[in-house]
Order: C-alpha cells, then sequence, then structure tokens
C-alpha cells in the first residue's frame, strides 16, 4: 500500500514516521519546506516525545516526483489545502484522500480536486524542532469517515484505519465522521482566538468567569449549528474545555492561534470561526459572537501589513 | 471670564491650558511637584495644529493657586475621583467642567463640591511630549451643556471661550444627544482597536468581506443605538456616519486605548464601554457584542502580569 503524506508538518510527521514503521506500507511525503524534505531523506524522519520513532520514507517538494497512492493524508494548515492539493491530486487518481486537519471546509476542496474523500479529525498534537525532528507533545485518537457529498468507499476507510492503528495512532473508522470534527472545531473557535485576542494561556482564560461565560456563548452558537445540521457531537466541549484548563492537563498551554499571532503568522480562524458562521448562515442559525471574534481575528491579521 | 483653573494637565489638559492662556489667566493643578515647577518656569508649548509658547501658574495644592471663575476637570476619567477629593472645599465661586470619555464624570465630581457644574465631550486629540510641551494632532471640537444648577448660556460662554482661545467648540441646550453619539462611537472604536492592534483607519468601515470589521462596528454601533434610545436620548449625529467619516481623513488616528495596551497600561474600557454596559443592564437592553468585547479588553489589561 502506498501512502502520501501531504503537508509532513507536525502532525503530518506523526502520520509518516509511524506508518512508515509498517513493511507493507510506503510512506510518501510531500512538503513545501526543502529543509525538511533534505533532511528525512537523509536521516529519516524522527519523532522525540510521547514517542521515540525513526520513519524511513520519501519525502519530496516536487509533486512530479510522487507514485501514483492509495491514500492521501492531507495535514496542512487549512489555508494550504487548495494549493497542496491541486499540485498532488494526480497521484490520487485511483486512490482515496483523507483530511486530519483543523477546521471546517477542507474535505469541500479536496473534493473539488479528487474523487473519493475522507472526512477525520485527529487529536495528537506536536511540534517542529528542527528539519526532520518533530516533538511528539500529545498522544490522541484519530475518526475517519466518508465524507458524505463524494465518498470514499467505507472498505477503503478501514483499511487506512487499521494501517494507521497498527502503527501506532489509533485511529476508528465510522459511517459519520462529523460529530469528532464538530467537538474538535467548536472546542478550537470557542477558546484559541480567545487566547490569541487577549495574550492568556487556556487556564487563565477558563478561571476568569466573564470570560469563561463568552467562551461558552461561542460554544452554544457552534451546536446550534451542528444540531441544525443533525449532527451529534460525540461529547460535549464544554467539558473538554474544563478538562483542558487543569493544571496537569493544559492549563498553561498557548492556543496555537496565540502562537500563530505573537509570530505573526496567518491564523485559521477562517475555517474555525468562519467556517462555523458559513455553516450557520447556510442553516439559518444566527452566530453573533462567532462572527464578532472572525472579524477581530482577521483585523489583528490585518494590523501587521 | 478671565480666570481658569484648569485641573490636571495630560495631552487634553495641557491642549486646553495653553490655548486658554492666551485669553485669560490660567492656572494649572498638577499631581507632580516637579511638573508644576516646570510649567511655572517654561510656561506649555504647543506644536502640530498651531504653534506657540503660552505662561500659566502651577501649583500641586489648590490653595496656591488663584480663584479661577472656571475649573476644567482634565484627567482621565479614572483619575476624576481623587483629584476632585483634592478640589473639595476650594473656588466655590468657580463653575466645574468635566471633559472626560465616558458617562459619569459630572456626577463624581459633583458629589466633592457645590459647584455648578457643566458638562462637556471633547473630540481633539494629541500627543503629550513633554511635561512643558504637547502636540495638537486633531483639532476637532469640543462640546459644552449644563449639568447642575447651570444654563444653555453658560455652556454657550465657556465655547465662546474656548473657540476665542483658537480651539473648536461649540455650546448645547442639552449635551445628552452628543455625549452619547461619542460614547457610542468612542466605545465601539476604542475596544475594536485595543483588541486588534489597527489604529483607526478604512478597516473599521469596510464591509465587502463577511469577516470585515465594518460589520462588527456596525452591529456595536446598533447595540449602542439600542441603549441611547431606551435611555430617551436622540443621537446628535450617527456613530456609524461619525466612523466613515474618520477612517476618511486619512491619517491614522490611534486611539487612546490602543496606546494604552501597546504600552501595556490600564485602559479606560470601564469608563467608556463599561458605561455603556452598565447603562444596558440598568434599562434592560442586551449588549452581547459590546460585554464581549469589554471582557476581552478587560483579560487583555490581565495578561500583562
Amino acid at each position: 500500500m502506498k501512502i502520501c503524506i501531504v503537508g509532513c508538518g507536525a502532525v503530518g510527521s506523526l502520520f509518516a514516521a509511524n506508518l512508515a514503521q509498517l513493511e507493507d506500507v510506503e510512506v510518501w511525503a510531500f512538503d513545501a519546506s526543502r529543509e525538511h524534505v533534505d533532511a528525512i531523506n537523509a536521516n529519516g524522519l524522527r519523532l522525540s516525545g510521547a514517542g521515540e520513532v525513526v520513519g524511513r520514507l520519501r519525502a519530496t517538494t516536487d509533486p512530479e516526483e510522487l507514485p501514483a497512492c492509495d491514500f492521501g493524508i492531507v495535514a496542512t494548515k487549512a489555508m494550504h489545502t487548495e494549493a497542496a492539493i491541486r499540485a498532488t491530486a494526480h497521484s490520487f487518481a485511483g486512490g482515496s484522500v483523507a483530511t486530519v486537519q483543523n477546521g471546517l471546509g477542507n474535505e469541500q476542496v479536496l473534493a473539488a480536486h479528487v474523487e473519493r474523500v475522507i472526512r477525520g479529525t485527529t487529536f495528537p498534537a506536536g511540534r517542529i524542532l528542527e528539519p526532520g525532528h518533530v516533538q511528539w507533545d500529545v498522544k490522541g485518537d484519530t475518526t475517519l469517515g466518508p465524507f458524505d457529498e463524494q465518498p470514499a468507499p467505507f472498505a477503503d476507510v478501514e483499511r487506512l484505519a487499521e494501517a494507521c492503528t497498527r502503527a501506532g495512532m489509533p485511529t476508528h473508522a465510522v459511517e459519520d465522521a462529523r460529530g469528532p470534527q464538530w467537538r474538535k472545531v467548536i472546542f478550537n473557535a470557542s477558546t484559541n482566538p480567545i487566547g490569541a485576542l487577549t495574550g492568556l494561556t487556556h487556564g487563565r482564560v477558563c478561571e476568569r468567569p466573564d470570560l469563561r461565560a463568552l467562551v461558552s456563548g461561542l460554544v452554544n452558537e457552534g451546536k446550534a449549528v451542528a444540531a441544525a445540521q443533525g449532527i451529534e457531537l460525540d461529547s460535549d466541549p464544554e467539558a473538554l474545555i474544563d478538562h483542558a484548563a487543569k493544571p496537569e492537563v493544559a492549563y498553561g498551554h498557548k492556543a496555537s492561534m496565540l502562537q500563530d499571532v505573537e509570530a505573526r503568522r496567518a491564523t485559521e480562524v477562517d475555517y474555525l470561526n468562519g467556517g462555523i458562521v458559513r455553516f450557520g448562515r447556510e442553516h439559518g442559525v444566527p452566530t453573533p459572537l462567532n462572527e464578532a471574534i472572525w472579524a477581530l481575528v482577521k483585523g489583528v491579521e490585518q494590523s501587521w501589513q | 471670564m478671565t480666570r481658569v483653573c484648569v485641573a490636571g494637565a495630560g495631552t487634553i489638559g495641557s491642549l486646553l491650558a495653553a490655548h486658554l492662556a492666551r485669553v485669560a489667566d490660567v492656572s494649572v493643578l498638577t499631581r507632580r511637584e516637579e511638573h508644576a515647577r516646570a510649567l511655572n518656569e517654561q510656561g506649555l508649548t504647543v506644536t502640530g495644529r498651531a504653534e506657540f509658547t503660552a505662561p500659566v501658574t502651577a501649583a500641586t495644592d489648590p490653595a496656591q493657586l488663584p480663584e479661577p471663575e472656571l475649573v476644567i476637570v482634565a484627567c482621565k476619567g479614572s483619575d476624576v475621583e481623587l483629584l476632585t477629593q483634592r478640589l473639595a472645599g476650594h473656588f466655590p465661586a468657580a463653575m466645574l467642567m468635566t471633559v472626560q470619555n465616558g458617562l459619569g464624570a459630572e456626577d463624581v465630581a459633583g458629589a466633592h463640591g457645590n459647584w455648578p457644574l457643566l458638562s462637556a465631550v471633547t473630540f481633539m486629540s494629541g500627543t503629550r511630549l513633554t511635561d512643558t510641551a504637547v502636540e495638537y494632532v486633531l483639532d476637532t471640537e469640543t462640546w459644552i451643556g449644563p449639568y447642575r444648577d447651570t444654563t444653555p448660556g453658560d455652556a454657550r460662554a465657556v465655547a465662546a471661550l474656548l473657540v476665542s482661545s483658537g480651539l473648536k467648540a461649540e455650546g448645547f441646550d442639552d449635551l445628552r444627544p452628543a455625549q452619547w453619539s461619542k460614547l457610542i462611537f468612542n466605545a465601539t472604536v476604542n475596544a475594536v482597536a485595543a483588541l486588534t492592534g489597527l489604529p483607526h483607519d478604512p478597516h473599521f468601515a469596510a464591509t465587502e468581506r463577511r469577516s470585515d470589521l465594518g460589520h462588527l462596528v456596525r452591529d456595536l454601533v446598533d447595540e449602542g443605538k439600542a441603549v441611547a434610545s431606551a435611555a430617551g436620548v436622540a443621537l446628535w449625529e450617527d456613530p456609524w456616519e461619525m466612523n466613515v467619516l474618520a477612517t476618511k481623513r486619512g491619517r491614522r488616528h490611534s486611539p487612546s486605548m490602543l496606546e494604552d495596551v501597546k504600552a501595556h497600561r490600564r485602559t479606560e474600557v470601564d469608563l467608556i464601554t463599561g458605561s455603556l454596559v452598565r447603562e444596558a443592564d440598568k434599562l434592560g437592553v442586551p449588549v452581547p457584542l459590546h460585554t464581549a468585547l469589554y471582557r476581552l479588553v478587560k483579560a487583555k489589561e490581565a495578561s500583562y502580569s
């Protein structure tokens, strides 16, 4: 089986290095970073932290080098989905492509370029330490399911999930993967921008009762939009938010969006709060707080120009 | 009116004192001894929209200043309480005028003496360069109205004095329509600027894309209008039109709350957005967006430490 990781950043690297451990899987990685790609090809892709792994795989910045693949796993930041899949779609003419990205709408973007699409949500997290070397911060589950508008055969979804699980990335194949996806999107959209706008860590956001109430306001809008689509969340985002605020979990964690803002990088707000607003409008559910937060974070990005 | 005391010599106080000193005997009440000494020795120098130096008499103790006919309380809103405590028992024959942002400075000041009260809002702005020098940046108007034991004639007399000194001013029969217009404008523009880092520029009026800030600005203005209407105040100017006009001036004005946030100082959000939210609560008008922005700015202040 040939699997290509499209976007071999922190999350993509976790999949790539682990899958490369399997005898029956040939792993390719497509990434825009020349240094990262060269380091992977020279020394393998190394993970440290939650697991110590060195994966031997083929990495490239040139999509023409990619072979025909059975599966793609797209792990770019959401704003790079379009360019990444446009460049690599030819490799997946006979395969299925899964997204494990943040936010809403990535499946639609993939579906414009490839036939068979898998909706996915993943919780493992890490960060790139240096080219070819990724810190594995958090282990966690992945859920995959056929994208209803342009589905991959369920047997394919199961085959990919089985390979990931065997490689040490526990993955569930389900008929409807929207529940876990919306739970994660609501969690991220309700907490990440609050950290980004205030500069506070997750725990400090949650210990201010008035700010925690604002987070709940955002969660409630997200839940209403999910409910209007008939999506059943697999667990309550509120419980996850409070769990993460515990000192031993993620009290001192700076949300990725806060890290983006501090580094003056474009954020994923269009795919989080922007996604909730868009789906809300499609289903007649008002989302005034998500709209306000979306506009404020876009304003922050505009202030750098 | 020939004797005026300006209490508080920040940016607005310095601009008022310097201009008035060209047409009246002006005394300045300062907090610091060296500030009073510098003013007595060097006078006040204005640059920018006007260029001149004018002599003033300054002291930290009101007892050392000549009896004025008019006292202008020109400190920040958060300092009115302490400043007017120091004025208690002094200048019984004078009228007292507040020029603070937000609502309620008149009542705070008026609690410390039986002075007749005038209420004012000012749109002019500047940059305080040193204890004795201030740059006059925006030569916009100061609006004055009666508040307690004063008449529209008193308001117009003070406005005429300001105009004769080279400032722009207008007297009103009832200041509240103008005061509320400015409050809604200020609460909106200052909070959005403080959270995004944007100066008051055309982004605030942009409505092309769904995520453009103009939508949020208009929604915040609409909430403010609903509060004004419930308070029985017919606005003098439409705060949205004020916003659009100000962003067309070409000068990217940096609102005071943005300056405060950049310098990691406490902002005036309690006086500006806070007074609008408190008034809304009193009147039972929902203001979810102003409430959200108020909480975010308070949290941003908390992130300094």
